[in-house]
């Protein structure tokens, strides 16, 4: 393992090369999800529960069978019965069609397939179910108040690690500590305390969930789609329909945007259950209506902090409580907040109990930095709040309770190697932080953000061209330019132009096991697959060499894409012609790189927000925003800043204006990209970025995944900003005109 | 059943004639009955502008449009856009300023851009950010896109000039 | 969408013999941007569309001193905005125009169809009610004139019978120490409705230092757009100054009738009556001083 200490010259790595997709992507040539064509192709809509929670008391579809152009009509009877009570596989067939009950409005019932959509459409109309209503929770509080309605009958409390007989909507509750929490508060002199709430938000990625399915007559099972992650869609298919993972294929088409909601499968399952009955391929399309009521959101919840600190501003504790909405099903992020609420301070006394909450809402899933936004709502704000009370520059004040190597998070694990320290100097010599912010109504906030970053298994394989390029073959799934930033590294590996890579993402049935492109690991581990793959060709092409020179292999040495010997100055030879002659020489040569990174290092994030309130209408005008991270080692730095900017726009958006908005009926009234509103081009500032570089010395090439902190500190940054405009703290989220107007009014 | 309508029109400069339900918005016809995919679905009801083409000299989202009201009249699309194999280059400001992450978008953003340009050779960044208002990106904060527009404007007069 | 017919008629005859015949089973469609809508979520349902944009007479765009602006029922938002004579005499309308959805909307939407859609959140009606248009109306055999301010009946439906059809829009000529102004708050700042939109009338005496007449028309606040008369019957004859703004702010915030959703609660929507009242009689004051 190559372990880095000062800055290396590269050849490819650092710059910015035009990505090998795209060309197709701006030209309408790539397929996406919702573009795969082929032969007897049908087209299947869902049918979707309109009651947040309900019993199903009877479904009949037989009109819709009878609708000219329908084919076949799918419910959860057609789904594997559970007889060993699986209740994890119970819960995933579960929302994938809904058994006895609706657990939220867009809950899935039954799926129709018909020669076009408006038909199947229509048929939906004639499939007549029977529902007994029962009463919805629609909160955490609610839902942790023991007269609740029960969501699940049959499921019980887990709580600190076992299982108890209590029957409620609380799935899990958990707790961390280290050190002695009632005296590190007891050694504070200010404690600053408060509950920050949030609500569900979505990723909002552009293209709505698209998959086909193909289940021929001999069982086999492809699989077409929209995806994070097609070996982890095959995994879970093998479990929802009960069939050998070696029957299933998953081809991953071009995906337009995930952000973690393209993680799960939802009408895969329905669309392979239809193409069993139908005999044809059958496509199903999200509309943007379902994307919202049906796929995974992101949480609310609230993240209760307390945080007791010295005068001369050492912490001395801090405490947390942190209960998020799972959704109709659990897994909710509270477990990753509970990791990420005071990551980036060292503290010897802390305790955070965490609880996964069961709610009449689609279940959870992950939107970048899962669960780290929320905890950061809360804390970052506490933090702020006692460098404003000890009059202490908020980005000194962080400074001298930041994290070091070696320091423990609550959870157990001590850091490695990160830059927080280097992210919160560049964030203080930022041009941004270095003017003075000057006017009335006007605010600045920071705020630092941490995610831990995963590893996960990944696979590649590299074969030799005879005119001298390879073909990088992966499994990962590219959101954002993972292609190229994948295809430098091995570039770089290989010491060959990076034109000379032609990358191609692949099916389950032609790369080894690849994880999601998630949990900001894909230009960590997939790139380093693809070094240890480009080291494999390499050595291979040095033993060809060494045969065919007749020299002792160790003699051989490849440098600045040149190969040599030792033995004889003469010899030597560019991996263009050796590639050439690899026909006569014992044939083709083909490498692979497989690995599960056990031990990576996470990214800190930071946000500087200067912004504006109309104090009349509420409004808040972003006028100045830098973004700075530490990305270990910036592979494609345009593609860096890319992941930067957008989780910044992200972070603002779900600060400012974007919410899942229920009425009292426990129904979505803002399920369009009208009224559930992301920020449009007119709605941001320039945001400016600045790349810090700590390598992570466990990767070759120091990398360090930026997907994710990014989207963390925006959020307080912008409640920080807003404290200091207009001298009110906001506790809940989005911090939109009549929140703000509603709270400047409070106290006049 | 269903009656369909013949509609005949000239896209990207070539005629075109195809069968519809009136019922078919113009963005379904492109994808499902002529089988151009580039032009992009991401709501269905003119607030992402995924599927914005240009019909007559003025951008449309394409899903608030009826296949049967285009007969007669001209449309241009994202295949439309470059010259053979040689890219617009508004296509390749959108390359080098890496101004797409997931790519989905961008179809409906380039031909904004075409059209904005066609309308303002020369436009502020107040005027790039108001035309493209309509196009939702949700990977870049836009700032890349941006710059994209103002090299694109930059790229085209030069062509022009040269 | 269920299955539905289209036809796209090339005269007020021929759209009109349709309408005599299945008027009750059809809708109108002009630049079809919210009917499309309402099909797609089956909230509308007709038999037939019948396409409005090849009709002659839907398609007029002129301004004439003494009997000001036509607008056809079927003239998209970007013609209007762009047209010389809308921009030096009835700016307000081009406030209203150019905020109704993006680019795009544009090209297709028009004026007609968002007064025929009646939203009490239409962005152009204060606008046109404030500038005191009428609506041509007509039916075979039959042509009828309504003061856009009676045209909306309740969120969605108006004062169209089924075998009518609204042909033109009709706006007076600009008067001398007069001028108008639209504005209307959203959360973000393009591609949103309005929480609250404000039109405003103002005509001033020819010192310039008294109100003679002034109109303020608001939009989401009641299930239609809101003529605030109390406004006019207290600043006609006013001096010009901010308390008799002020107090013609307190006017429309008691006027208007909003209820609480998605897009802002009745309270913070009552405050932005006063807020945005007041921001645009100045407006339209302005735009009279800098004439």
């Amino acid at each position: 393992m190559t372990n880095i200490k000062e800055p290396k010259k590269y050849e490819v790595i650092g710059t910015r090369p035009l990505r090998p997709d795209g060309t197709d992507k701006v030209t309408g040539r790539a397929i996406y999800g919702g573009d795969f064509e082929m032969t007897g192709l049908i087209h299947g809509k869902i049918l979707r529960s309109p009651h947040p929670h309900a019993r199903i008391k009877s479904i009949n579809y037989d009109k819709a069978l009878e609708l000219e152009g329908v084919i076949a009509v799918v419910t959860a009877d057609d789904l594997p019965v559970n007889p060993d009570g699986n209740i994890s596989i119970g819960y995933s067939r579960g929302n994938i069609l809904a058994k006895d009950k609706v657990l939220y409005v867009g809950h899935a019932i039954a799926g129709v397939a018909a020669i076009d959509p408006h038909i199947a459409e229509e048929a939906l109309d004639l499939i007549e179910v029977d529902y007994e209503l029962l009463s919805a929770v629609m909160n955490v509080e609610e839902a942790m108040d023991s007269s609740s309605e029960i969501i699940h009958e049959n499921s019980f409390m887990k709580e600190f690690g076992e299982m108890t007989v209590t029957n409620n909507n609380i799935d899990e509750h958990f707790q961390h500590k280290m050190g002695n929490i009632d005296k590190g508060f007891e050694n504070a002199d200010l404690i600053v305390e408060g509950k920050y709430s949030t609500v569900m938000v979505h990723q909002g990625y552009i293209e709505p969930q698209a998959a086909t399915a193909l289940w021929r007559t001999d069982g086999s099972l492809t699989v077409w789609n929209s995806t994070q992650g097609s070996f982890p869609d095959r995994d879970e298919l093998s479990n929802i329909l009960d069939i050998p993972i070696s029957k299933i294929k998953v081809v991953p088409l071009e995906i337009g945007g995930g952000f973690g909601g393209k993680i799960p499968i939802y009408q895969e399952p329905v669309a392979a259950l239809l193409s069993k009955k139908a005999g044809n391929p059958v496509k199903i399309i999200m509309s943007r209506k379902e994307v919202f009521e049906s796929t995974g959101p992101t949480p609310g919840g609230y993240t209760w902090v307390k945080i007791g600190v010295k005068n001369d501003g050492k912490i001395t504790a801090m405490q947390s409580e942190l209960a998020f909405e799972a959704g109709a099903y659990p897994g909710s992020p509270v477990g990753m907040g509970s990791l990420c609420v005071f990551a980036a301070y060292k503290c010897d006394n802390q305790l955070v109990d965490g609880y996964d909450v069961i709610v009449n809402k689609p279940k959870t899933a992950a939107y970048r930095a899962p669960g780290s936004p929320n905890a950061a709502f809360g804390t970052e704000q506490v933090i702020d709040e006692i460098s404003q009370k000890l009059g202490i520059d908020p980005i000194d004040f962080r400074m001298m309770n930041a994290i070091s190597e070696g320091d423990r998070r609550v959870d157990g694990p001590k850091f490695p190697v990160n830059g927080l320290k280097q992210v919160l100097e560049s964030m203080k010599n930022s041009p941004q932080y270095q003017k003075k912010l000057k006017g009335s109504n006007k605010g600045r906030g920071i705020a630092v953000g941490y995610w831990f970053n995963v590893g996960l298994q990944s696979s590649c394989s590299i074969t030799v061209n005879t005119d001298g390029t390879v073909n990088l073959i992966e499994g990962s799934t590219d959101i954002g330019g993972s292609r190229a930033s994948i295809a430098m590294q091995a570039a770089e590996t290989l010491q060959i132009p990076y034109d000379s890579v032609n990358p191609s993402i692949v099916d389950t049935n032609t790369v080894g096991y690849t994880a999601v492109t998630g949990g900001s690991r894909t230009t960590f581990s997939t790139g380093y697959a693809a070094h240890l793959a480009a080291e494999d060709v390499r050595d291979q092409m040095i033993k060809r060499a060494s045969e065919m020179w007749g020299v002792p292999n160790d003699s051989v040495v490849y440098s600045k894409g040149q190969f040599s010997s030792d033995a004889d100055p003469e010899l030597s030879m560019s991996f263009k012609e050796l590639a050439s002659q690899l026909e006569n020489t014992g044939g083709s040569i083909a490498g692979k790189g497989s690995i599960n990174p056990k031990k990576v290092g996470g990214s800190f994030a930071g946000s500087i927000c200067d912004l504006e309130i109309d104090p009349d209408t509420g409004k808040s005008t972003i006028l100045d925003f830098t973004a700075i991270q530490d990305a270990g080692k910036a592979i494609h730095p345009s593609y860096v800043e890319g992941q930067m900017q957008g989780g910044s726009a992200q972070g603002i958006g779900w600060a400012l204006n974007e919410e899942y908005f229920y009425d009292q009926n426990g129904i979505m009234n803002n399920s369009s990209l009208l009224d559930y509103r992301m920020p449009t081009s007119l709605d941001l500032p320039d945001i400016n970025t600045i790349i810090v570089e700590v390598p992570d010395p466990t990767h070759p090439y120091g990398v360090r995944g930026v997907g994710e902190a990014n989207i963390v500190p925006p959020i307080p940054a912008i409640a920080n900003a807003m404290k200091r405009a207009s001298g009110k703290r906001f506790y809940n989220l989005p911090m939109n005109p009549p929140a703000v107007i509603s709270k400047l009014n409070q106290d006049l | 059943m269903s009656k369909k309508v013949h509609v005949q029109t000239i896209i990207n400069g070539e005629d075109v004639e195809f069968l519809c339900e009136p019922r078919q918005s113009l963005l379904e016809c492109l994808r499902d009955v002529i089988g151009m995919t580039g032009t992009k679905e991401g709501c269905n009801d003119g607030n992402c502008g995924a599927c914005t083409v240009i019909l007559e000299g003025r951008t449309v989202t394409s899903c608030l449009v009826l296949g049967v009201e285009v007969d007669g009249k001209e449309l241009t699309t994202i295949e439309g856009i470059a010259d053979g194999e040689k890219l617009h280059p508004i296509q390749t400001a959108f390359l080098e300023n890496a101004a797409l992450q997931c790519g989905i978008c961008t179809p409906g953003f380039i031909i904004a851009t075409k059209s904005l340009l066609d309308h303002n050779p020369d436009p502020s960044e107040y005027e790039i950010r108001w035309w493209l208002a309509n196009n939702l990106c949700r990977c870049t904060g836009y700032d890349k896109i941006v710059r994209a527009v103002q090299e694109s404007a930059k790229k085209i007069k030069a062509q022009a000039g040269g | 969408m269920k299955y539905v017919d289209y036809e796209r008629p090339t005269s007020l005859k021929s759209a009109l013999d349709i309408l005599s015949e299945k008027g009750d089973v059809t809708k109108i469609m002009a630049g079809g941007t919210d009917i499309l809508v309402k099909l797609r979520v089956r909230s509308e349902q007709p038999d037939l569309l019948m396409d409005s944009k090849e009709i002659p007479e839907l398609n007029e765009l002129s301004f004439n001193h003494d009997t000001g602006l036509t607008i056809g029922a079927a003239v998209p938002l970007y013609k209007l905005y762009a047209d010389a004579d809308v921009k030096k005499y009835y700016p307000a309308l081009v406030d209203s125009t150019t905020i109704i959805g993006g680019i795009p909307i544009q090209g297709r939407a028009t004026v007609g169809g968002n007064l025929c859609n009646s939203a009490p959140s239409a962005d152009s009606i204060p606008t046109l009610i404030v500038l005191g248009a009428t609506a041509s109306i007509q039916s075979s055999g039959k042509l009828r004139e309504v003061p856009v301010s009676e045209f909306c009946t309740g969120p969605g439906s108006n004062v169209l019978k089924s075998n009518e059809m609204l042909v033109t829009i009709n706006v007076p000529a600009p008067a001398d120490n007069s001028a108008a102004h639209y504005m209307r708050f959203i959360p973000r700042n393009e591609m949103d409705i309005a929480v609250v939109g404000v039109g405003s009338y103002v005509k001033l005496n020819a010192s310039g230092d008294k109100f003679e007449s002034v109109n303020v028309s608001l939009a989401s606040v009641a299930p239609t757009p809101l003529n605030v008369t109390e406004i006019s019957k207290f600043l006609s004859g006013k001096d010009v100054n901010d308390e008799n703004i002020e107090k013609a702010g307190q006017l429309a915030k008691e006027a208007s009738k909003p209820i609480s959703d998605m897009r802002g609660t009745a309270e913070y929507r009552q405050h932005l009556c006063s807020v945005l009242t007041k921001r645009s009689i100045n407006k339209s004051i302005e735009r009279i001083k800098g004439a």
